[in-house]
């Protein structure tokens, strides 16, 4: 042994192999693993800094007070005795030994887009949700106010960017209310056509997604497959799959496509039968119901008090929808049913969106049989452009045309609030006008960024893994939640 | 100390009775700062359940906007639509805020489901709600500087920036 150390020692200088860096040993780390680990005097370094997003974060327990924690698990919800979370049920004395705030996001398969959401943890349950956004906010009621009522569309078509002629629906009744012009009916059941073959293609992609969050794959190709079908009918009549800036202030651009009563026959023909299938992929599968029934409950109380619409209030059990309470378009001459839930929990929302696709459905071969004949455009000068043919002939038309696409057209000073049902909820628009071509304000009432706020309550209590499940069955799109 | 109420929703348009304007007609009303809890207050109490919408707009460049006799007009309005489900009714309360104190008390002990929305309305522009337990930012950075819906707020001429951020490496 001791003859065996000399040349250890006396060979180490050369044999020890040189460092491939060798500065950076005295550094303090800032690349790599070291990323995520506090410097040694304790304070956050590295992306901690870099992707901080302060108090918009949730915080430690330590750092929360009690009417904070009692916030943040609802217990201020002004709900009657007994619906309420017992505020004595929380228990504020906890301490963040015991607890782990983790992170989802921004970037994840199941947040359906740039969410982040940040979760309190007592083992695998979860205590409290915050979810953090404005990752895709790209400050489209600013670009609003800087676009003309007929550029309008081409922004707003890009935020709920699932149901794009929603978007574009609720702009243009917002600008059509305050011009106060009179549709032609054409107009209204093209629309109304669009819009609800849209539903179907929306519910569609969130049973797909829905699918795949809860690990049955199949659904999730079958729910895309049929959803192509639509895009492409979309594609056909608009000329893109999405975005298409189609419904415009003052009708539609174009008219139907000739043929598209089959088009649109054969998807209601194809849609119906598969939606049957998926009852038989889904509703009745065992692993399925115990990954939904009873998970991410809420009452209707909860729901109305957070401002919860669209299929997540419905659940609940308030049969609320606004193309039947407040009926815009010619809805009030179509027939079809509203789908409630009971429980509010996952299994109700589901089932309501695979039913609605069977009422939109019921809804689109009525208007394939009521398509009135007309104008798809109202015919004022002033707010829509001659057609084509006309310019050749015509000075005002080509008049009327250069100012329309060049200045716009002017809309009468005013301001109003229109509200429509898109696939997620009440999707408002509220409009201003100062009496120029380009909206003074524009406002989108997007329903996605309102129902995130049920997040907290519904996971509460909850476990992580029925996060995402829960997460999925909200349906938010994040182009419509940060805008 | 009165409300004003303004006649048909769509204020301002040509008001004939068309069906669109029939459908759009709502109630709405113009609480001074100090009645405001108080009005949302009687209109919760009357049966409107639900806040749909909350947000600020800023009249800095039209000031000279068509208002009911009795309300001086100021840079900023918020904004609320509540909704009667019950009765199938909507209606608009705009609450004038001085440019000198943009701030407006919170509807949040009324409607928690305003909370993203008053902090969006801060966020863009800048309305600090007293009382709200979570007033921060939503949509944009905490570092953020300004308010980007307020009109003096450019378009085009902010350096992006995150650009000069340092990155990982």
């Amino acid at each position: 042994m001791s003859e065996a150390e000399p040349p250890d020692d006396h060979e180490d200088p050369d044999a020890q192999p040189p460092s491939p860096h060798p500065d950076t040993v005295q550094e303090p780390p800032v690349s790599g693993d070291d990323f995520l680990s506090p410097a040694p005097d304790g304070t956050a370094t590295g992306l901690i800094v870099e992707t901080s997003e302060g108090d918009q974060e949730l915080s430690f327990r330590s750092a929360t007070d009690a009417g904070e924690l009692r916030r943040e698990v609802g217990a201020v919800l002004r709900l009657p005795e007994g619906v309420a979370i017992d505020p004595s049920d929380i228990d504020v004395e906890r301490t963040d030994d015991e607890t782990m705030i983790i992170n989802m996001g921004p970037q994840h398969p199941s947040t359906h887009g740039v969410l982040r959401l940040m979760f309190e943890l007592d083992g695998e349950t979860v205590l409290r949700t915050k979810p953090v956004i404005g990752y895709l906010h790209t400050g489209m009621e600013k670009t609003a106010e800087e676009l003309t009522y007929v550029q309008g569309s081409t922004n707003v078509t890009r935020m709920d960017y699932l149901s794009p002629l929603h978007n574009e629906l609720v702009l243009s009744l917002a600008v059509e209310a305050l011009l106060g012009v009179e549709m032609p009916p054409r107009s209204d059941w093209i629309r109304m056509l669009l819009v609800e073959l849209n539903r179907v293609s929306s519910h569609l992609m969130w049973m797909a997604t829905n699918g795949m969050d809860l690990g049955s794959t199949s659904m999730m190709i079958y729910g895309f497959r049929e959803r192509e079908m639509i895009l492409a009918f979309f594609e056909k009549t608009t000329g893109l799959r999405m975005n298409h800036n189609f419904i415009r202030p003052g009708g539609t651009a174009a008219d139907l496509p000739d043929g598209w009563e089959d088009d649109v026959t054969i998807i209601c023909d194809t849609v119906l039968p598969r939606a049957d299938e998926y009852d038989e992929l889904l509703t009745g599968q065992p692993v399925f119901r115990q990954r939904t029934e009873g998970i991410g409950g809420l009452s209707a109380e909860e729901a109305l008090a957070l401002s919860l619409t669209g299929p997540i209030l419905r659940s609940t059990g308030v049969p609320w929808d606004l193309r039947r309470s407040m009926p815009y378009l010619r809805y009030d001459e179509v027939d079809f049913d509203v789908i409630v839930g009971t429980y509010g929990d996952n299994f109700d929302r589901y089932s309501i969106r695979l039913n609605e696709i069977r009422e939109s459905i019921r809804i689109i071969r009525q208007i394939v049989e009521k398509m009135p004949a007309g104008d798809y455009r109202v015919q004022d000068k002033k707010v829509t452009p001659p057609p084509r043919a006309r310019i050749n002939e015509s000075m005002e038309a080509l008049i009327h045309h250069f100012k329309v696409f060049t200045e716009g057209f002017k809309v009468p000073e005013g301001e109003v609030y229109v509200a429509t049902e898109s696939p997620r909820g009440e999707l408002g628009c509220y409009l201003v006008s100062d009496g120029s071509p380009k909206p003074y304000r524009m406002h989108i009432r997007g329903p996605s960024f309102v129902n995130l706020q049920g997040l907290p309550l519904m996971m509460r209590g909850g476990l992580l893994a029925d996060a995402v499940a829960v997460c999925s069955s909200v349906d938010p799109v994040m182009g419509e939640v940060d805008r | 100390m009165h409300l004003a109420h303004a006649g048909p929703g769509v204020s301002g348009s040509g008001g004939s009775s068309t069906r669109t304007s029939e459908r759009n007609r709502q109630e709405v009303v113009f609480p001074t700062r100090d009645q405001y809890v108080e009005v949302v207050r009687g209109y919760r109490d009357g049966g409107f359940e639900m806040c749909a919408d909350l947000c600020g707009v800023d009249y800095l460049t039209h000031q000279g906007r068509r208002l009911p006799e009795g309300v001086a007009p100021e840079r900023f309005e918020v904004v609320v639509n509540l909704l009667s489900l019950s009765q199938v009714k909507r209606v608009r309360i705009r609450l004038q805020v001085p440019e000198s104190d943009a701030a407006a008390p919170s509807l949040f002990e009324l409607y928690p489901g305003v909370e993203a929305m008053e902090r969006e309305a801060y966020d863009l522009l800048g309305i600090v709600f007293a009382g709200h337990p979570d007033m921060t930012r939503i949509l944009l950075p905490e570092d953020w500087e300004g308010h980007p819906l307020r009109k003096d707020y450019g378009v085009g001429r902010v350096p992006i920036q995150f650009k000069g951020a340092p990155g990982p490496r």
